[in-house]
């Protein structure tokens, strides 16, 4: 009964609040895909964390708007001398929104969860090298297997949230976690509504109420944002709109950076995608200008490589797949491919890949590589291409941060085997040093842009529209979130 | 007064045609050729309709667009009417029979699903492309001309000089080929117009969904589909392949009636 008192005194509080005074504290956000379930821990959806993370759910640590790791559940914390054992203090006072405290058997449980043999976590990997998690005088102590650098980076995850055992049953339905703001309601297929948390142990926050709009279409999104029923559209899906929306005053854009790489995945297993040299063809063949010029209006940065070209680790690679279809002729007649070959080409919803996909067709047939097109819907492309690794060549963002280190995984869908990038992301993850984990990031994004294992296309660029009004959203994408913790109106 | 209908319909639908077969020896340009740097282009002597936003000729668009939408609706029909006519007429020889329920309650339950809800069965087993629209379309065209010989063929069934065939010995399928067909010939072509412009529609609406023919090959449904977004900024882009489909159905559909009362011996009398 507790939950409706609450909402109670929120009603009241609102009430209050609107005939004190007039400044806005509710805001409707859009999206281009509703989240399957809302368990960040039991999906891989990037929606899921979009509408929860940092707003219903909090881990130990978390991204901040720039992509750093800061603290969250975890006030502070001490690494051992030998790297082996974290000790976290957390928060004083926390609560779910159940009422049930927080405390650091929440953490064990979290993590063990997470771990288990049978767990549906989308991110295992984060978890695979912590050997256990235990609850000492009320701090979490988290043994590592090895010495790990990444962990405080790991625990940041949308995936290493912390959820109670009392509401874990429930989580992809009614959502129950520590956040500044509360799941209020969920209409299917439409929209998904947040309330404020009065008991949050954490900054106030300004909104009272948040509501995040399900719209697939770009034209509707589009009118949607002009009849003024959205306040905002974080990730706008057609870049050609955007000069439109910025013309107007009403509106604000906002250009940042996100984790995807897009990339001409290829199937490094499928003849003759396997022999480098073609490889290293269709690399040559692609007009990366071009593609980000007619499929996303000039939003986006070339890359050589699978890695982004804000992180600090970045080498512009771009040079060793230049333009040039001439090269990519001679390279085919080298790998005996003369007469050219005809290869598949699954193409998931969005623009970036529909768009990018018939320019990179007619820039393939321009050296003699002829390409059949096929449109799939994601569930289709999850199947068929992610695990059923029935295509030829597709083009996907891969929106995790720092996700380089799925090219040691051989069972990866573009199964990309080469025992010495798979030896040096092992070397990585067991080094602590900044300088030299930098330089076997480098090495790793040379080793994959000179086997060509994928067409590197560009970065994603995070094309952002807001009321002008509207501040404190993020203008990057360090992770896949909207973060509404700083989100106010401006009177 | 008579060819008051017939002729723009002939005219209109004959431009579309020749636009069609044209685009099989020449376009005046390639509409594989994609040059980002030259979209968007208004109307001009070398455009003569402008660029789209891949920096393809409209022009040459449309016509292999025509060529697409065209060749879809026409094996459709063919489909339709292959299968549909001999049903049709095979229920109205052994009218009241089992064999006559049979195919006539199975048009019923095919005629209920909407040709888009076939398609995307289709789709769904065996992935989208022109050749599964024309599957989609050439089902959903079926029972109408079943139905539509069939009920014509009852008529004639009881007529004197059916009569007079089975009198001479003639088996239930001799007559239906000899004379019956015949006579129903002309309903049949004027109805195989109007289900011709319907398959345009339909090639257009699967296209617009991305269920019909798949990029390179133009289509102007997703020349329209494409264009969704620009629709602000770029009109001209949605307003060309939205009038080739409005000019190319309505002129089949003013053919289909001008054919009907050129071809129907009452009303041309009674002119």
């Amino acid at each position: 009964m507790k939950t409706i008192n609450i909402s109670r005194a929120l009603v009241l509080a609102l009430f209050v609040a609107g005939s004190a005074h007039a400044a806005k504290t509710d805001v409707t956000l859009g999206m281009q895909l509703e989240p399957p379930n809302l368990d960040p821990t039991g999906g891989a959806a990037a929606a899921i964390d979009e509408v929860v993370y940092a707003n219903i759910f909090e881990g130990l640590t978390r991204f901040g708007p720039d992509g750093s790791v800061m603290p969250a559940l975890a006030k502070t914390w001490t690494i051992s001398e030998d790297g082996l054992t974290y000790t976290f203090e957390l928060q004083e006072g926390v609560t779910f929104h159940d009422n049930s405290t927080f405390d650091a058997d929440d953490v064990k449980f979290s993590i063990d969860r997470a771990m288990a043999e049978d767990s549906t976590n989308a991110q295992k990997q984060l978890f695979a090298n912590i050997e256990s998690v235990e609850n000492v005088d009320g701090a979490a102590v988290i043994k590592l297997k090895t010495a790990d650098g990444n962990l405080l980076f790991n625990l940041a995850w949308g995936d290493a949230v912390m959820v109670a055992p009392e509401s874990v049953e429930t989580l992809a339905t009614a959502p129950i976690g520590t956040g500044p703001f509360i799941f209020k309601n969920w209409v299917q297929g439409s929209q998904i509504e947040l309330e404020k948390n009065p008991a949050y142990w954490g900054e106030e926050i300004a909104l009272e109420k948040a509501t995040f709009k399900f719209i697939s279409e770009p034209t509707a999104a589009f009118a949607a944002m002009m009849a003024g029923d959205l306040d905002a559209f974080p990730n706008y899906p057609a870049p050609e709109n955007l000069a439109q929306l910025e013309a107007d005053p009403r509106f604000a854009v906002v250009l940042g950076s996100t984790e995807g790489e897009t990339i001409l995945s290829t199937n490094n297993k499928q003849p003759p995608l396997d022999n480098v040299l073609v490889r290293q063809a269709i690399a040559h063949a692609i007009d990366r200008s071009a593609i980000i010029e007619g499929a996303m209006y000039g939003y986006g940065t070339p890359i050589g490589s699978h890695f982004a070209p804000h992180n600090p680790a970045y080498v512009d690679l771009t040079g060793n797949s230049a333009y040039d279809p001439e090269k990519s002729k001679a390279l085919l007649k080298e790998a005996g491919m003369e007469d050219g070959f005809t290869t598949t080409l699954k193409l998931p919803p969005p623009a970036y890949a529909r768009r990018g996909g018939e320019i990179i067709a007619a820039q393939l047939r321009a050296v003699g590589i002829s390409v059949e097109i096929s449109n799939l819907e994601w569930a289709q492309w999850l199947e068929q291409v992610f695990k059923g690794k029935d295509f030829g060549l597709t083009i996907v963002s891969h929106t995790e941060p720092m996700d380089i280190g799925i090219y040691a995984k051989p069972d990866y869908y573009f199964q990309y085997d080469n025992p010495t990038l798979q030896g040096l992301m092992v070397d990585y993850n067991a080094e602590t040093d900044t300088a030299k984990r930098t330089e076997i990031l480098q090495q790793a994004q040379k080793i994959i842009s000179e086997d060509y294992v994928n067409g590197y296309l560009f970065q994603l660029a995070k094309t952002g529209v807001a009321s002008s009004k509207l501040k404190g959203l993020w203008e990057n994408s360090p992770t896949q979130a909207n973060d509404l913790t700083g989100v106010y109106w401006e009177d | 007064m008579k060819l008051r209908s017939l002729l723009p319909g002939a005219v209109l639908v004959l431009l579309f045609f020749s636009a069609a077969l044209v685009s099989y020896l020449w376009t005046p340009f390639d509409v594989t050729l994609i040059d980002i740097k030259s979209r968007f282009q208004s109307s001009s002597a070398v455009h003569w309709l402008g660029t789209d936003h891949y920096g393809r000729d409209m022009l040459s668009m449309l016509m292999v667009g025509a060529r697409t939408s065209i060749a879809v609706a026409i094996v459709a029909v063919g489909i339709g009417m292959l299968v549909g006519v001999p049903l049709g007429l095979a229920a109205a020889a052994n009218r009241g029979r089992f064999l006559d329920e049979f195919i006539m309650r199975g048009n019923d339950l095919v005629f209920a699903f909407p040709a888009l809800l076939i398609a995307i069965m289709i789709t769904a087993v065996y992935g989208a492309g022109a050749l599964n629209a024309i599957i989609a379309i050439g089902i959903f065209n079926i029972p109408v001309f079943a139905r539509l010989s069939r009920g014509a063929a009852l008529s004639l069934w009881k007529r004197d000089f059916i009569l007079a065939a089975r009198a001479a010995g003639k088996g239930a399928s001799r007559i239906s080929v000899e004379h019956i067909l015949p006579n129903i010939m002309n309903l049949l072509i004027v109805q195989g117009t109007i289900q011709f412009s319907l398959g345009i529609l339909a090639e257009a609406g699967l296209s617009f969904v991305g269920l019909g023919a798949q990029p390179p090959i133009p289509s102007w449904g997703r020349m329209l589909a494409d264009s969704q977004t620009l629709i602000m900024t770029e009109p001209q882009l949605a307003l060309y392949p939205g009038l080739a489909i409005l000019l190319t159905v309505l002129g089949l559909n003013l053919l289909g009636d001008g054919l009907r009362d050129w071809l129907d011996p009452r009303l041309r009398r009674e002119r």
